[in-house]
């Protein structure tokens, strides 16, 4: 049996951040390795659908389009939340990543100059395309941007830029173990020196140890059980390594995203590109509703808010009643056959295989589920964890924050290649200063505490709930009480169910008693961690006593700019029974917070001067423990730069 | 569908069992027994049947909407995604056994991601080409038309449905199967990639390549993404045999 294995970036997650920071570090000679739950193509980037946001400007609906309205699109659509920072060098870097992927091979969908047909605000309209883009990569629209910026390969973008970038693993002859399973850090002090990871065809541990160690295991949908899009290996097992350090936060957990259009009941995701090429959201009554509400962006406000006026619809009775539960319906009929079997092929072939209808001539059943954890590891802008020297997070897995309290469609993808580009690059560079310094008797020590980990799962009696009746439960606590609406009295239940939930896991047993992988245990082992990710979601909802993004409370329904423009930090003491919450301000702030331009809700404004605020960011941050062990790239705001933009829509 | 019957069914699903880290135990057939649900997946009913009944139960289920291509399983003997296939459109009684062709992890579970990155390795499965990426520099333009094409191909989810129903590769290992010849006419066909024909025509003129396809073409049946394998057959080779006559690259667009 193997038992110890060195690398010098260790990479846990097998999806676009991951391979995207591997290909980084390989690239600069180092040897990376990457760990991954699954074959990596078989990774959830792979279900990205509809684009990737990137400031091209190449067709006429995106004319005039550069890194500055992207940044303002961003900063809104995160309801001021984001980091402002970061949000500024993701726009930058966004441009440069789209085009690597074109020449790494991604058939992105092109500019076809002459007169093209779209379908915008639910007129169809004719455009010339300009000759001189002819070939160029094309757009097409996406919720909460001022312009036509994604970019795509018909509906599955995220699959052909998952092959792209695994491609370039393979050539690069980058070491990647699929279906291996991180189940520990390894670290002493706040010093971080890999993992400790379960062979997911053997059962077998074996400690991996690096001198730089990256987390991008994307998000932890799955607490919310069936009541998501996500994929069924989004379970948060990155988030956990870094929370069960101790000494590692979590940012803004509460920060949980529902996208408006997932199949129902299934919850398949059906892209946002349907709305963004015309499609439209009608109640039971054959009514535009979403369109009245919003009368500027109509169905291509941002998914917080989307998300929301379904709900209301359907609390008010206005939904499709069907066996399983009231729904709205996705209208595509009028983009018509040869559009639909194109340019949304996916969402055809889903439709025909999941729901047995044809969007062609049916409309489509959908209600908003979970789909996005702008929550994760906080790390600074370089992408390292706070008070963990050596540990890194990259994509979903990560709080870096560039989607504050709401990721605008698309941005996710392209967060996914720019974070990987740069905090590869980052990391490389930290690895460059640092020697392999770690005994192996301090990894021993982490293999035996997994090892007595899953003795004791192994060894307890069976009877009463399962792990998957607790995981269903807790499926059920989240959608109803932390779900899109949410008010105290309900947080406060979900919050007491979930701590019962925790007491509950140190009672059960596992109902079988197979050697090797075991996928009772497998799960078993991550369970507790969901548990506690869900914990953190909870009380941090309670505490946030605002709305903000996609955190809506109807008992406090005002953005409050004035106590909270601030991110939830989320440690978990050694030992302790509960999470600590803490807090730090957002960050610099180059917008000044205002309307979103969408969503129209009313707000508590800061009455601190931006530049005092701006002033006490940075002692703020030091004093909350962000850790600085990279050199920092400095600030890459370009003070001011978004009122370039555009005169008019950019000081709204 | 099953909505439109008066009764639920009771499904009989006769699954593989194999769990190689107890050898002592011979591979055996299991039958379980549940009630059918309206719009019931292989995906619902095996984690049902492993959550309630034998939580040992080893199988791979992903994204359950048929684009991560984890679940291929054999399903009353054909190939198939697991999260695609609905019990409506199946017998009272389901025989399920692992894809051939791959290592076995246990039950329904099998290696595809080793072969996988093994074909990609062997076809050098990347875009081939001399220039460094300028970052500075805007896109080369492409006609959609050809962009759509390589997209078609690019579609492939590597499920491993068409190695494992594929006749050849039952019997010959190395065969590079549908997928992997699918991969090689997806950069056949990119203007981006600067592979001369002749060096396609090394990988793909032996028996593990196009030439050892026997022409059953069962890879076009059970394709769950429906690619036009068929096409993709008649590319290669068209190619292979025009590569003795000329080095240009056509235009893709035009196939």
């Amino acid at each position: 049996m193997e038992s110890f294995y060195t690398s010098d970036v260790l990479v846990i997650g097998g999806g676009l951040a991951g391979e995207r920071a591997a290909i980084e570090a390989a690239a600069s000679g180092l040897k990376a390795t990457i760990l991954s739950l699954v074959p990596p193509r078989r990774s959830h980037s792979c279900a990205a659908q509809g684009g990737m946001q990137a400031a091209l400007g190449n067709c006429v609906k995106a004319a005039g389009d550069n890194a500055n309205w992207h940044f303002l699109d961003t900063v809104r659509g995160s309801d001021w939340g984001a980091d402002q920072e970061v949000a500024r060098m993701f726009a930058e870097e966004a441009q440069v990543a789209v085009r690597e992927m074109a020449y790494w091979g991604v058939p992105w969908t092109r500019l076809t100059p002459g007169k093209n047909s779209y379908f915008i605000k639910g007129q169809r309209v004719e455009i010339d395309e300009p000759e001189e883009k002819a070939g160029m990569i094309m757009h097409r629209d996406f919720g909460g941007t001022a312009k036509w910026r994604a970019c795509y390969a018909s509906a599955g973008t995220g699959h052909s830029v998952l092959y792209a970038v695994d491609s370039e693993v393979s050539r690069l002859g980058i070491e990647v173990r699929d279906r291996m399973e991180a189940l520990s850090l390894i670290y002493e002090g706040d010093r971080c020196w890999g993992v400790v990871a379960r062979c997911l065809r053997t059962g077998k541990l074996t400690a991996f140890l690096a001198r730089a160690t990256v987390i991008a295991t994307g998000g932890y949908g799955r607490i919310y059980g069936k009541y998501t899009t996500n994929a069924t290996i989004n379970e948060g097992t990155g988030a956990m390594l870094a929370l069960n350090t101790g000494s590692v936060p979590l940012g803004n957990m509460e920060a949980i995203q529902f996208h408006p259009t997932g199949l129902w009941p299934s919850g398949i995701l059906i892209t946002e590109g349907c709305r963004g090429d015309g499609g439209y959201l009608v109640d039971k009554d054959n009514i535009r509703f979403v369109a009245e509400l919003e009368p500027e962006k109509q169905e291509l406000a941002s998914r917080d808010v989307v998300s929301r006026h379904m709900m209301q619809r359907v609390k008010d009775g206005k939904g499709a009643p069907s066996k399983f539960g009231p729904h709205i319906w996705l209208d595509l009929r009028h983009l018509g056959e040869a559009h639909l079997k194109t340019k949304l092929r996916e969402i055809w072939e889903i439709c025909r295989d999941f729901a047995g209808i044809d969007p062609v001539k049916e409309m489509i059943p959908v209600r908003p589920f979970q789909h996005y954890s702008m929550g994760g590891v906080r790390v600074n802008k370089d992408g390292q964890a706070y008070n963990m020297r050596g540990l890194f997070a990259a994509g979903e897995a990560a709080c870096w924050d560039m989607h504050g309290f709401n990721r605008l469609g698309g941005n996710s993808l392209a967060e996914t290649v720019v974070a990987g580009r740069i905090v590869g690059q980052r990391v490389a560079q930290f690895v460059d200063s640092e020697t392999l310094d770690v005994g192996t008797a301090l990894a021993e020590t982490f293999v035996k505490e997994q090892e007595a980990r899953i003795a004791d799962w192994m060894g307890r009696k069976s009877g009463g709930a399962s792990v998957y009746d607790i995981r269903d439960a807790l499926g059920e606590t989240m959608i109803d009480k932390v779900g899109i609406f949410r008010k105290e009295q309900e947080l406060q239940e979900a919050v007491e169910e979930i701590r019962g939930y925790l007491q509950q896991i140190k009672t059960i047993g596992l109902r079988n008693s197979a050697a090797g992988v075991n996928p009772e245990l497998t799960f078993a082992l991550r369970l507790e961690g969901m548990l506690k990710l869900a914990l953190i979601a909870a009380k941090g909802a309670l505490a946030r006593k605002e709305s903000r993004g996609a955190h809506s409370r109807v008992d406090y329904p005002q953005r409050d700019d004035k106590n909270w423009l601030k991110r939830t930090l989320a440690r978990w003491p050694l030992g302790a029974s509960e999470p600590e919450l803490s807090y730090e301000p957002v960050g610099l702030l180059d917008l000044p917070p205002g309307e979103r331009g969408y969503g129209h809700a009313t707000r508590i404004p800061l009455e601190q001067d931006i530049e005092d605020y701006n002033k006490s960011v940075d002692a703020a941050q030091k004093a909350a423990g962000r850790n600085d062990t990279v050199e920092p790239q400095g600030s890459q705001i370009k003070w001011g730069a978004w009122q370039q933009a555009d005169g008019k829509a950019a000081s709204s | 569908m099953a909505e439109n019957t008066n009764k639920a069914r009771t499904l009989k699903f006769d699954i593989f069992r194999y769990n190689p880290a107890e050898p002592e135990k011979a591979p055996f057939m299991q039958r379980f027994e549940i009630e059918e649900a309206p719009y019931m997946s292989l995906f619902l009913a095996l984690n049902q049947i492993r959550e309630e009944q034998d939580s040992s139960l080893q199988f791979d289920f992903v994204c359950r909407s048929a684009v991560c291509g984890s679940c291929g399983m054999m399903v009353n003997g054909r190939p198939a995604l697991g999260c695609q296939t609905l019990t409506a459109d199946l017998p009272d009684t389901i025989a399920l056994h692992p894809l051939p062709t791959f290592g076995l992890i246990g039950d329904l579970s099998v290696d595809t991601g080793r072969w996988f990155r093994g074909m990609v390795e062997r076809v050098n499965g990347w875009i081939v080409r001399q220039d460094e990426f300028d970052r500075t520099a805007l896109e080369a333009p492409m006609d959609d038309k050809i962009a759509e094409k390589i997209y078609e191909a690019d579609r492939c989810i590597e499920c491993g449905c068409c190695v494992a129903g594929c006749g050849v590769a039952n019997v010959r290992p190395d065969f590079l199967g549908a997928t992997g010849l699918n991969r090689i006419a997806r950069f056949m066909m990119d203007p981006r990639d600067e592979r001369a024909q002749e060096s396609w025509f090394e990988v793909v003129s032996d028996a593990e390549g196009v030439f050892g396809c026997i022409g059953m073409m069962a890879c076009d049946d059970v394709c769950p993404k429906d690619l036009p394998l068929l096409e993709v057959y008649s590319y290669i080779r068209r190619k292979a045999v025009a590569s003795i006559f000329s080095d240009g690259k056509d235009n893709p667009a035009k196939l």
